[in-house]
């Protein structure tokens, strides 16, 4: 099979586990990010694909091949690290051709790669300049140049747009997926930025606790999330306690919601429900009710937070279809089934 | 396999350190006084003969009393210096750091010979309060550093918290500097103590002719031939500076006392 | 607080002491010592205040040359096989886990501390023929028959690297631990063995530090005065020996200071070019 694979990957730091019975397929070409809170075992994850560390149990195989193994030099990999890690004693063309010295490339390509590269990351004539002297951003392609350099099977980022500033970031995310789609490279990255992965992905990786929750593309992630930690991790989401009575029919907060069904033989669910999916009415039939406790314009959406029975529930609007309600009147929260995802757990 | 390699290389360089000293513990135990290793029988009575004997006794109370006194005085100057440099912008004063940096690291045989001259000419050659002060300009070099680290460790901000709550300077230094300082002193101290415990020239040549520090002791027993006594002091000494160190170690960030401000990672 | 200029001179109080204390014993010493360089020696006494040259035209001759010679090459020596031995220790080291670093920290600076006496001794001790390393040899019956390692150079340059080994990877301890460790990762994911990424990229990073430390570890080997002494021949005396002797055994101050105020031109044209070789390894 072609592409990454990993089989019941297990990482243990003493007695603590980082990475637990992690099975992922990746397929050649793909872009994959790994997304989670820090802590949840993405960068470790990221670590053993590159061999800089061990799994304690499982396998890692490229194309095929176990590579559980293989020494990182001979992975034949391009990796990106958070700190960038260019050589502070080399040049940016000499960091860039660093991967082909190191395999005693002739001079002579060794000279042209670095010339197609920097014309690649449009920093041409700026070989002989020391990576001090360079920008963030233009650091940041220096160091994605230098892993490309040799066609790696593998392309690793670990948090490579983080040092950059909101608006560079996400100009490097556009430009980062467009090289990856030109060169059909497959690529993992790990992030904690979901606008990033959302951005870049063809597969999103959601961790946590060690574990993937939940592999999928971006908008299957937000759409249908497999459990609440998906749902609450990736954007803003409601998350209400949901009952069924014996004959199917299922209550919300004591509301009933007609044709809504939980999960075969399941008595109760968490429902997920987008800020952007709740209408607010006027108090009365079909509608859980509610206090306006808060109101939150952001100019470009308006959060409305509700106070149903101790609950909160936020409803997002745009300006145009801004809900005439103030704080402390009484409302309908209007639930249809169709704007309700109910999670496995 | 890089790892057994790793290992390996680690180990001799820990034989390297060790041997030497794994040699001389062995014959200290020697039960003849002749120097024989491996130790033929065993005695601890060489260890006995430094608190029993008048001389080696005298030698020892005289070093303790200089390396105590000697590592106070260095605190002594080292301290307010530090707080100063750091309290205020005063470019000039910068030659005190460097001269306090100087005696350590120049040639001690320098220093030592500075301080013979001085003392000669001054008229209180040979007195022993003398290497007292000779040992504290040597090592004053030591608290320097630890305490200029850990002024540099203290935030500013909480200096500046303590001001508006209405204390003065003096009252800062006293509530709040010197608390924060205080492991710093402690193992500035620390250093100065061990060091002038072991110091040899700058001692000799203060008042090497008119009294006896253990150093001095050993390498003038040194010149006569072998005592087994000699071994068991070195064994004495290096487990005193071992179990000194481990303290600081124990109650200290000791990689930090040493300069490796960024711990990030392990 | 921020750091302000002092006010008033009440503000300078806290360095009365401090500079008092430096100057008088330590600024005033190292001018008596420069001036009595210049004296004229008197036999049997000390010496007597004059101006002249003598002392240091003493040095002009082949003895001194000599020993001069010798006294660099032998630092030179130190200070190269203890860079050589501690830089790939020291970055292991760095790497370790932290308990294990303050362990070997502990017991390097323990070996630091030591007096020359007592290493001296433990080293003639190990090359003695009775008690000696060779005696644990002929008990894995490797040797025939124990012998002495010493008075020789070899065991001058053992225990002057002994003594500065310590002192070596202190130097270099701050500056490895600082060394971004995702650089060598960074090297191993570009295909570098460890081998080669530590040449290929530790080394030359920090040339400056190496360079730096590679002159500190001179000075502090230029200033042994004991051990070749103790473990060498004559012939294997330093400047420093030299100085000792001269002091104290053939009382004649004024070349002792001579040769002492040439040992500090000698070290701090040397410290300069450390400083300056910092300041280039700032600036890259």
């Amino acid at each position: 099979m072609s592409g990454l694979a990993l089989q019941n990957v297990v990482k243990e730091f003493g007695t603590f586990r980082a990475v637990n019975d992690v099975d992922l397929t990746v397929p050649h070409g793909t872009f994959v990010c790994m997304l989670g809170p820090s802590g949840c075992g993405k960068t470790t994850l990221l670590r053993m694909i590159a061999g800089l560390d061990l799994p304690t149990s499982g396998a890692i195989r490229l194309d095929g091949e176990d590579i559980t193994r293989v020494p990182t030099h001979k992975r034949d990999l391009g990796m990106v690290f958070q700190s960038l890690a260019l050589f502070p004693h080399l040049t940016v063309g000499e960091n860039i051709a660093y991967p082909l010295r190191i395999r005693n490339a002739p001079k002579e390509d060794q000279q042209r790669r670095v010339d197609e590269l920097l014309a690649m990351i449009h920093l041409q004539g700026y070989a002989d300049r020391p990576v001090s002297k360079l920008s963030g951003g233009q650091r940041q392609r220096v160091a994605i140049a230098r892993a490309l350099s040799i066609s790696p099977k593998l392309f690793l980022l670990d948090e490579p747009l983080s040092a950059l500033d909101a608006k560079l970031r996400e100009a490097m995310q556009v430009e980062l997926r467009q090289l990856q789609q030109k060169l059909g490279i497959t690529t993992i990255v790990v992030t904690h930025d979901q606008r990033e992965a959302m951005t870049m992905a063809d597969t999103v990786v959601v961790m946590s606790g060690g574990e993937i929750r939940q592999a999928a593309p971006p908008v299957e992630i937000y759409r249908r999330p497999a459990d609440s930690f998906v749902a609450d991790f990736i954007g803003q989401t409601n998350l209400i306690e949901a009952e069924s009575d014996t004959l199917g029919h299922v209550r919300v907060l004591g509301q009933p919601v007609p044709g809504l069904s939980l999960l075969p033989g399941a008595a109760k669910a968490t429902l997920s429900i987008r800020p952007e999916d709740v209408r607010l009415t006027a108090p009365g039939a079909g509608a859980l009710s509610g206090t306006v406790t808060f109101i939150r314009d952001l100019g470009g959406t308006i959060e409305t937070f509700v106070d149903v029975a101790g609950r909160q529930i936020v409803a997002v609007s745009t300006p145009r279809a801004r809900p005439e309600v103030t704080v402390g009147q009484r409302v309908g929260v209007a639930l249809t089934p169709d704007c309700c995802v109910v999670l496995r757990k | 396999m890089s790892s057994i390699f790793r290992q390996f290389y680690f180990f001799l360089i820990a034989l390297f350190l060790a041997l030497p000293l794994i040699v001389v513990a062995g014959v200290s135990i020697n039960q003849k006084q002749t120097l024989a290793f491996p130790p033929e029988g065993f005695s601890v009575s060489w260890y006995g003969e430094i608190f029993l004997n008048p001389e080696w006794r005298n030698a020892l109370l005289a070093s303790i009393t200089l390396a105590v006194l000697s590592a106070a005085l260095a605190v002594a100057i080292a301290l307010p210096l530090a707080w100063f440099l750091w309290r205020r912008v005063a470019p000039w004063a910068n030659i005190f750091q460097l001269l306090g940096v100087a005696p350590f690291t120049l040639p001690p045989v320098i220093t030592a010979l500075g301080m013979l001259t001085f003392w000669a000419t001054a008229g209180f050659y040979g007195q022993p309060w003398t290497a007292v002060v000779s040992h504290a300009i040597f090592f004053v070099t030591l608290p320097l550093v630890t305490l200029s680290l850990g002024f540099t460790s203290i935030d500013r901000s909480l200096v500046e918290a303590a001001a508006t709550m209405g204390a003065d300077d003096r009252k800062i230094f006293r509530t709040v500097v010197l608390p924060l300082i205080l492991p710093y002193i402690v193992s500035g101290y620390a250093f100065a103590f061990v060091l002038s415990l072991n110091e040899y020239i700058v001692a000799y040549m203060t008042v090497g002719f008119t009294m006896e520090t253990l150093p001095i002791k050993i390498f003038n027993a040194l010149r006569y031939g072998y005592t087994p006594t000699m071994a068991s002091v070195t064994i004495l000494f290096v487990l005193t500076a071992a179990i000194i160190f481990g303290l600081v170690a124990r109650f200290g960030d000791l990689p930090k006392l040493l300069g490796a401000m960024a711990s990030e990672g392990k | 607080m921020r750091r302000e200029p002092a006010q008033t001179l009440g503000d300078y109080t806290p360095l009365l002491f401090p500079a008092a204390m430096l100057t008088i014993f330590f600024v005033v010493p190292f001018g008596t010592m420069i001036a009595v360089s210049f004296f004229q020696r008197q036999q049997g006494g000390f010496y007597t205040p004059a101006f002249v040259y003598d002392n240091y035209a003493r040095f002009l001759s082949a003895f001194f040359g000599g020993v001069l010679g010798f006294s660099l090459m032998l630092a030179i020596a130190v200070a190269v096989c203890c860079v050589v031995l501690a830089l790939p220790f020291t970055y292991l080291l760095t790497r370790m886990a932290r308990s294990v670093q303050v362990l070997w920290l502990v017991a390097l600076l323990s070996v630091l501390s030591l007096s020359e006496v007592i290493i001296g001794f433990a080293w003639s001790t190990l090359f003695s023929r009775t008690a000696g390393i060779t005696n644990i040899l002929v008990a894995l019956g490797l040797m025939g028959e124990a012998q002495a390692l010493t008075p020789s150079f070899g065991a001058v340059l053992t225990g002057m690297v002994y003594q500065a080994f310590p002192y070596t990877v202190l130097v270099l301890f701050p500056a490895l631990v600082r060394l971004d460790p995702t650089l060598t990762e960074a090297a191993r994911t570009l295909g570098a063995s460890p081998l080669k990424a530590f040449f290929t990229v530790v080394v030359p990073a920090l040339r400056n530090t190496i360079v730096a430390t590679l002159i500190m570890v001179f000075i502090f080997a230029l200033g042994s005065y004991l051990l070749p002494q103790l473990l060498g021949r004559p012939q294997h005396w330093t400047l420093s020996v030299l100085i000792t002797d001269q002091a104290i055994y053939q009382s004649n101050m004024p070349f002792a200071a001579a040769m002492a105020v040439f040992l500090v031109l000698v070290t701090l044209g040397l410290v300069a070019l450390t400083v300056i070789a910092g300041r280039k390894g700032e600036a890259a």
